[in-house]
């Protein structure tokens, strides 16, 4: 018998669990750190609602305790976008994969960010197609393997939080599923930032990236997450040379850009006042 | 007016042949007519020749793609020459002063109005030619009731370019009535 | 008192949904449909909705059956190259079973075809477009002020089962100007989605009571937490693998058009009484088709008009009673022969069914279905 936390119980339809990821996956720890970070929020549960895609992520929709919706492939993000301007007062959360986000759905994820509207995206980014079995994704680096790739990857990775920002997401972080503490604050802080967020999650996959780019088991995986994921604050203290083969976890950037829902609710009052075309009815 | 009357309106983008054929069409729905009005898109609207028609009658509407113009407007030369074969002998040709008609012309009757030069430099606004247009086919072909005209331009002016588009009017109007004595 | 105004198809389209109740659109600009997503932008932030202009026409379609998950009347519009995009979510909602119009303003085609020029080349598409069974119901208008009546009914028809509706008007419609009849407020009955009031976790969101056809979850935020998904799932709304539950779910999605047959279908009957020769046709083509036929009439051609209003499901049953004494029916439409395979199936071979279609951009003119009539009247007679 798994003995459940409090946590657990709050937050998730325990009838539906246990979850079907692979063991050694990361997306349980993270899904558990979107969970904490709702309810370290205090966010009233019929007031917060979870979009996801499709793929391996995707699937954290149903076993989260509000109002879940699983959509299309790629399309989470335009889901959202319609939930959250009819309904601005809901807490709006996409939860998507590497795949889903940034392959089929980049598109949809560089226009919410421009438009900055109140959403929050976690990516479960495991650098691979988890769900159909090992393909490469926009996150796999160049050089390594997936069953697509059989003579190396030639694509190169996108930088998710740094293309998010560059389109205008006016918060950015990064987590891991071993960093749990900074990966909830910086899920809590991007979901009570007035603007479109972005939190990039590394989730170790090893039973096809692992496997198939000779990672070692789910433990090293979480130890290289350990040894090489360091706060802004370290990081800055680095030199070039040790920056090289270490990333930041927590927040990598935010501003104050006014919030889409906020411009919409100036533009519904602009258009009481003035008489445009005419009227019929 | 006869039971079926279609109107079409010619000149380039810009001119606003368009609005002239949405204001008769406007008219004619305030005057208790049936009416159909409809004009080119695409290519060939970006700058270049434009072509809307309104079709005017007591009687329901239904197929709405005319072949024939029973009224040709035409504010430029290139417009004319496109669309004057789609007239007959009864029609009548409504075409801005200087433009030249081809000699194998089907219409018999010509006008020949002074509409642009009215616009620039008599109201003092170029964009008022589609105005003047109405007012001047309006009166020519004795279409609708003053009122009901005036009512029909203002609903599609924009506003706070009422005093400019009623003198418009009237100098149209003025411009009709001269051409037809 | 019924007001009388000039309106643009499109316009109309916007005002009969606007009436309907819908708040929500979502769009991306394409020819011939891009009038309703302008007046959708002048019109909606006025009644406090939302208009927003997305960055393709998948989102559109997704931001659309998001905003209809939240409760509001959502609407899309677009032509052919779009509606293609748009495909896999109308699955989604069929599905999923969230309420939804979307207009495609038809052009011709295939590909980026003639995006000006009028056809009716996706009546196909707008029941076979995404993949696998699903159910469908299409509405094509002919007259403007029939685009605005007949928007209100898709929203009407969306909201009370639970269905994304395809409104299939053409360029012909869309970009035509008439004097519209615009009903009185309190003749004109507007229909919402039904609702529960269970609060709280909800896991039977998609049951359905006996005698009822669709579920009744609340919208997001209301108090009901439940799972939505594209997968086929059970009365708790999570996915299935279980065929018994799977066929239960489709068997109810396919007989909750199929059993209101009678409260979706609407037809255009013209002189059809003693008509022995009909010519079927539907949206913008119905014009020509009228004056033919009252041409026809003049010189003592018993023809008449048999005109579907909703094309999908196809009306078949009002077909039926004429068919014994027709002797010929023409099929008119500006595509290749499409609602012509509807009609064929429904004929079964008792009536002569011919032909008359444009693929090249320009409109079938009345004098030629008046001759195709006067054909099959020489035939006839022969």
């Amino acid at each position: 018998m798994i003995k459940t936390s409090d946590l657990v119980f709050r937050t998730m339809r325990i009838d539906h669990l246990p979850h079907i990821w692979c063991p050694g996956c990361g997306n349980g720890i993270l899904m558990r750190d979107v969970a904490a970070a709702i309810d370290n929020l205090k966010l009233r549960q019929e007031k917060v609602v979870i979009v996801s895609g499709i793929g391996c992520s995707s699937r954290a929709a149903g076993y989260l305790d509000f109002n879940t919706i699983h959509t299309t492939h790629g399309r989470a993000i335009p889901f959202a976008t319609g939930i959250k301007l009819a309904s601005p007062e809901l807490e709006v959360i996409v939860i998507t994969g590497d795949g889903d986000c940034t392959a089929i759905g980049g598109n949809h994820l560089i226009h919410a960010a421009r438009r900055n509207i109140e959403i929050t995206v976690i990516v479960f980014n495991n650098n691979i197609y988890g769900m159909t079995g090992g393909q490469y994704s926009p996150t796999t680096p160049a050089g390594e393997w997936g069953t697509t790739a059989p003579y190396g990857n030639i694509d190169r990775q996108f930088d998710i939080p740094q293309l998010a920002a560059d389109a205008g997401a006016s918060y950015t972080a990064r987590g891991t599923a071993y960093h749990t503490q900074q990966t909830i604050k910086a899920i809590q802080d991007g979901i009570a930032h007035p603007g479109f967020s972005l939190i990039d999650c590394y989730s170790p996959c090893p039973t096809y990236y692992g496997r198939k780019n000779k990672k070692g088991s789910a433990v090293d995986m979480m130890k290289y997450q350990r040894d090489h994921g360091v706060p802004a604050e370290q990081y800055a203290k680095l030199s070039d040379e040790e920056k090289t083969d270490k990333f930041i976890v927590g927040k990598l950037s935010q501003n104050e850009y006014p919030g889409y829902t906020q411009l919409y609710q100036q533009l519904i009052e602009r258009s009481q006042e003035r008489s445009q075309k005419k009227v019929y009815l | 007016m006869n039971n079926r009357c279609v109107i079409r309106f010619t000149g380039s983008g810009g001119q606003g042949v368009i609005l002239t054929s949405v204001i008769m069409a406007e008219a004619a729905v305030l005057n208790g007519n049936k009416t159909v009005q409809s004009q080119s898109y695409g290519p060939e609207v970006r700058g270049g020749l434009c072509q809307a028609y309104t079709i005017i009658s007591n009687e329901e509407i239904w197929f709405s793609k005319p072949e024939k113009a029973d009224v040709l407007l035409a504010l430029t030369q290139a417009s004319l020459n496109k669309y004057y074969r789609d007239t007959v002998q009864t029609s009548v040709i409504i075409a801005d002063s200087g433009l030249s008609v081809p000699g194998d012309c089907p219409a018999s009757k010509l006008f020949r109005l002074p509409i642009l030069e009215t616009a620039e430099k008599v109201v003092g606004r170029l964009m008022t030619a589609n105005v003047i247009a109405a007012a001047a086919i309006n009166t020519l072909l004795d279409l609708f009731p003053d009122e009901i005209m005036r009512k029909a331009v203002k609903m599609h002016i924009p506003a706070g370019t009422e005093d400019l588009d009623m003198k418009a009017y009237e100098e149209g109007r003025r411009l009709a009535e001269k051409a037809k004595s | 008192m019924k007001k009388n105004v000039l309106m643009q198809g499109n316009e109309a389209c916007v005002e009969g949904a606007l009436k309907a109740g819908m708040r929500f659109f979502a769009g991306y600009p394409i020819t011939p449909s891009t009038e309703i997503a302008e007046t959708c932008a002048v019109r909606l932030p006025r009644e406090r909705g939302v208009f927003i202009q997305m960055e393709d026409e998948i989102a559109s379609i997704a931001a659309v059956i998001g905003a209809s998950v939240a409760g509001k009347k959502a609407m899309t519009a677009t032509s052919g190259p779009g509606f293609s995009l748009m495909q896999e979510n109308i699955g989604y909602a069929a599905l999923a079973e969230i309420p939804c119009v979307i207009v495609n303003v038809q052009r011709c085609g295939p590909s980026t075809g003639m995006p000006t020029s009028p056809s009716q080349g996706d009546y196909m598409q707008s029941r076979w477009g995404t993949h696998g069974d699903h159910p469908v119901i299409a509405v094509s208008p002919s007259t403007v002020s029939e685009v605005y009546t007949e928007a209100v009914r898709c929203f009407n028809l969306s909201e009370k089962y639970r269905t994304p509706i395809i409104f299939l008007m053409d360029e012909i419609v869309g970009h035509m100007r008439e004097g519209v009849e615009i009903p009185d407020a309190e003749t004109l009955e507007i229909i919402n989605r039904p609702y529960s009031d269970v609060k709280g976790i909800s896991k039977t969101c998609y049951h359905v009571d006996e005698g009822e056809w669709v579920p009744r979850m609340l919208p997001f935020g209301e108090g009901q937490r439940y799972n939505i998904t594209g997968l086929l799932h059970d009365e708790s709304g999570f996915p299935t693998n279980d065929h018994a539950a799977a066929k239960k779910l489709m068997e109810r999605l396919m007989s909750k058009i199929s059993s209101n047959y009678e409260d979706i279908v609407r037809v255009e009957e013209l002189l059809m009484n003693d008509a022995e020769i009909s010519v079927i046709c539907y949206g913008g083509t119905a014009r020509a088709v009228k004056e033919a036929i009252f041409e026809a009439r003049k010189y003592g051609v018993k023809a008449g008009m048999f005109r579907p209003i909703t094309v999908w499901p196809f009306p078949e049953k009002e077909l039926y009673p004429h068919l014994s004494r027709l002797k010929h029916i023409i099929v008119a439409e500006h595509n290749n022969g499409q609602m012509l395979l509807e009609v064929q199936r429904a004929a079964e071979r008792s009536v002569t069914v011919s032909f008359i279609g444009k693929i090249d951009g320009t409109l079938i003119r009345p004098e030629e279905i008046l001759q195709k009539i006067n054909e099959v009247q020489h035939d006839k007679n022969q």
